[in-house]
């Protein structure tokens, strides 16, 4: 059975009128790579920023391991953040900036010089110990906060979007060596970002949230193949949503089409509601075809992008976007006003909730 | 202007020619004169002329070492208490202040847009032996029945303690303000508690500005002589009452400006000796 080290028991924030973050409870595994996801606004940064100890829940209470810290200041909590701007000391050298958590903690110089040397070479860093950190490029300083917080072994270690002030490239890349870092240390990461992509990259766990409270918490193929919302299926990735009302394991469009969902997706849901289906779930064949899970429309516009085509096809159950993988030699792209099918594999399919109007 | 566009090297050193310029007219020539008339001998009937009379020097240095060594105590005394006084009263304004920050610095410098001569003067009001505070601490026995305030040491630091403040107060605010406050938070995370985050981040940081507010204060205060004059009496003078009686009052030229060049050559060699030992290229990066 594995150990929590964070629990958030029905944690609250507002600031003055405006709710931060309403009614919040979760609980994050030892050893795990936990994600907080979202838009800009949706509580994620001040749900970490309370764990960490910078803000002061409302209401509820913040627990790690089982002591609870609601009311303990960063500095007496046993866990390390690494910050969105890097917030790296600048009269400080790189090696001193590494080591000052230590020395706050009262770890022997020699101990200290060589758990600095450690945390460097993890990330990378061997040799840069005198630079200032203004000397350093902005994926170096970023790691030189990681190896800040990673240094000092804390039970959770908290990173506010620590990749979204570096480039593309750089991001990727640092994806994976965050990712490798927090499987070699096996430190429990809570990680927060707005990039979906970065999230499902790294993360065992993602919690989306929107406008302070948590949509839908699972893994990375969960929420992909089975969003449970709305919100979570166009926040993560593109998702055709079709209106319709359910009958027995059918949803019937207003046009009268029955799609088929997939048994293990009802989820006992009645009446109004979404189907929903991934764009490269979507098979593209000439001409009208067989009944079942399909829809007949015509191609509005597409985009061949190589790998891939991109269709918008307009049916009597609304507009829907169909990714086509380029897979077979002889590519044929299906011009503007071609009529086609669309089929998929009911399995595919998810429900979300009615249009609330 | 087609000059410029066929030029485009020559536009920097347009630039800095007016600064040239006024540096040439407002300091060199100045110090040229100041210099030479040192070496002068001669009197005001008969007129000055330069006879390379380093005797000035030695004269000035064996008569004046009391006021000399007046002024650097004065000065360094009080540029240590402005410190201590300016800082924790900025660092306030400047991390705590919020909406009301620009309103209270201006509260800070408001009576300095007074001028120099009215504040000392209503110092010597304050400090009066009929005056309030003297009554006061007569009464709480911190002062002998007949012991004064004014005409002593205490009354000249004390006034240019007050009167080189915002030279103090200025520089320690743009250093404190422009600190960044997710610093403070990163040293709260790695275990500092507010105690130790001061003196391992705010401090140091603000070292700069330390280090400028002290020279801004200490410069002028060196060669202060208003507040030894309103405030004390001869036995509090310092080197800038010797110099400001040399030139106007005795009319000995060559003496006050062989006391004015000792002065700036003290300042420099201090000042060097400060900048070497606080670090000054650590402090302007």
């Amino acid at each position: 059975m594995s150990e929590i080290d964070v629990r958030l028991r029905d944690v609250t924030k507002r600031f003055g009128e405006f709710v931060a973050v309403d009614d919040i409870s979760l609980e994050i595994p030892r050893g795990s790579f936990f994600a907080m996801l979202g838009p800009s606004g949706c509580g994620k940064t001040t749900t970490l920023r309370m764990i960490g100890g910078f803000e002061e829940p409302t209401a509820g209470t913040v627990l790690l391991g089982d002591q609870d810290v609601s009311d303990l200041p960063p500095y007496k909590r046993d866990v390390n953040t690494v910050f969105q701007s890097y917030a790296l000391f600048p009269h400080l050298s790189i090696a001193d900036n590494v080591g000052f958590g230590l020395r706050e903690h009262g770890v022997p110089k020699a101990e200290r010089t060589a758990r600095v040397g450690e945390a460097l070479e993890l990330v990378d860093l061997t040799g840069y110990d005198t630079r200032k950190p203004r000397q350093l490029s902005g994926g170096q300083q970023q790691r030189v906060a990681l190896a800040r917080a990673l240094v000092n072994r804390p039970r959770v270690l908290l990173l506010d979007e620590p990749l979204g002030a570096l480039d593309l490239k750089l991001r990727r890349q640092m994806q994976l060596e965050l990712k490798r870092i927090q499987q070699e240390v096996g430190i429990t990461f809570v990680h927060v970002t707005h990039d979906q992509e970065e999230a499902m990259t790294m993360a065992d766990q993602i919690a989306v949230m929107n406008e302070g409270r948590i949509e839908q918490l699972g893994g990375p193929t969960e929420l992909y193949e089975r969003p449970g919302t709305a919100f979570v299926a166009g926040f993560l990735g593109v998702s055709n949503l079709i209106a319709g009302r359910l009958d027995g394991t059918d949803v019937v469009t207003a046009d009268g089409t029955r799609l088929a969902v997939a048994a293990g997706a009802l989820g006992g849901r009645t009446g109004a509601v979404r189907l929903g289906i991934r764009p490269e779930k979507i098979r593209v064949a000439d001409g009208d075809a067989p009944a079942g899970a399909a829809l007949v429309g015509t191609v509005r516009e597409y985009a061949y992008v190589g790998v891939a085509t991109q269709y918008v096809v307009d049916t009597p159950a609304g507009e829907i976007q169909v990714f086509h993988q380029n897979a077979t030699p002889g590519v044929q792209v299906a011009q503007p006003g071609t009529r086609v099918t669309l089929t998929w594999d009911p399995q595919a399919t998810f429900l979300v909730e009615g249009e609330t109007e | 202007m087609g000059y410029l566009r066929r030029h485009p090297r020559a536009v920097p050193y347009l630039l800095i020619a007016p600064g040239l310029a006024w540096l040439a007219v407002l300091f060199v020539v100045p110090l040229y004169y100041l210099v030479t008339t040192s070496l002068q001998s001669g009197d005001i009937y008969e007129g000055f002329r330069l006879t390379w009379q380093w005797s000035n020097y030695g004269d000035m240095l064996s008569q004046y070492r009391p006021q000399l060594v007046r002024s650097a105590l004065y000065a360094a005394i009080a540029t240590v208490a402005a410190l201590l006084i300016a800082y924790p009263i900025v660092y306030f304004i400047a991390r705590r202040g919020g909406q009301w920050k620009s309103l209270l610095l201006v509260l800070l410098v408001a009576p300095f847009f007074v001028t120099y001569l009215i504040r000392t003067i209503a110092w010597q009001t304050i400090l009066a032996d009929e005056g309030l505070v003297v009554g006061v601490l007569r009464d709480v026995h911190i002062l002998a029945p007949d012991g004064r305030l004014l005409a002593t040491s205490f009354a000249v630091v004390a006034g240019i303690t007050y009167n080189y403040f915002p030279f103090m107060a200025l520089p320690l605010y743009v250093a404190l303000e422009q600190l960044d406050g997710r610093l403070l938070e990163a040293s709260s995370d790695l275990y500092a508690n507010s105690v130790r985050s001061f003196l391992r981040v705010t401090l140091p940081i603000s070292l700069p500005g330390v280090f400028a507010g002290t020279l801004t204060t200490f410069i002028p205060a060196m060669g202060d002589f208003v507040n030894a004059q309103l405030l004390g009496t001869p036995k509090q003078y310092m080197i800038g009452n010797v110099i400001q009686s040399k030139f106007l009052v005795i009319v000995d030229y060559p003496l006050a400006s062989a006391g004015a060049v000792i002065l700036m050559v003290l300042i420099l060699v201090g000042v060097a000796i400060y900048a070497r030992a606080l670090g000054a290229e650590r402090l302007t990066g």
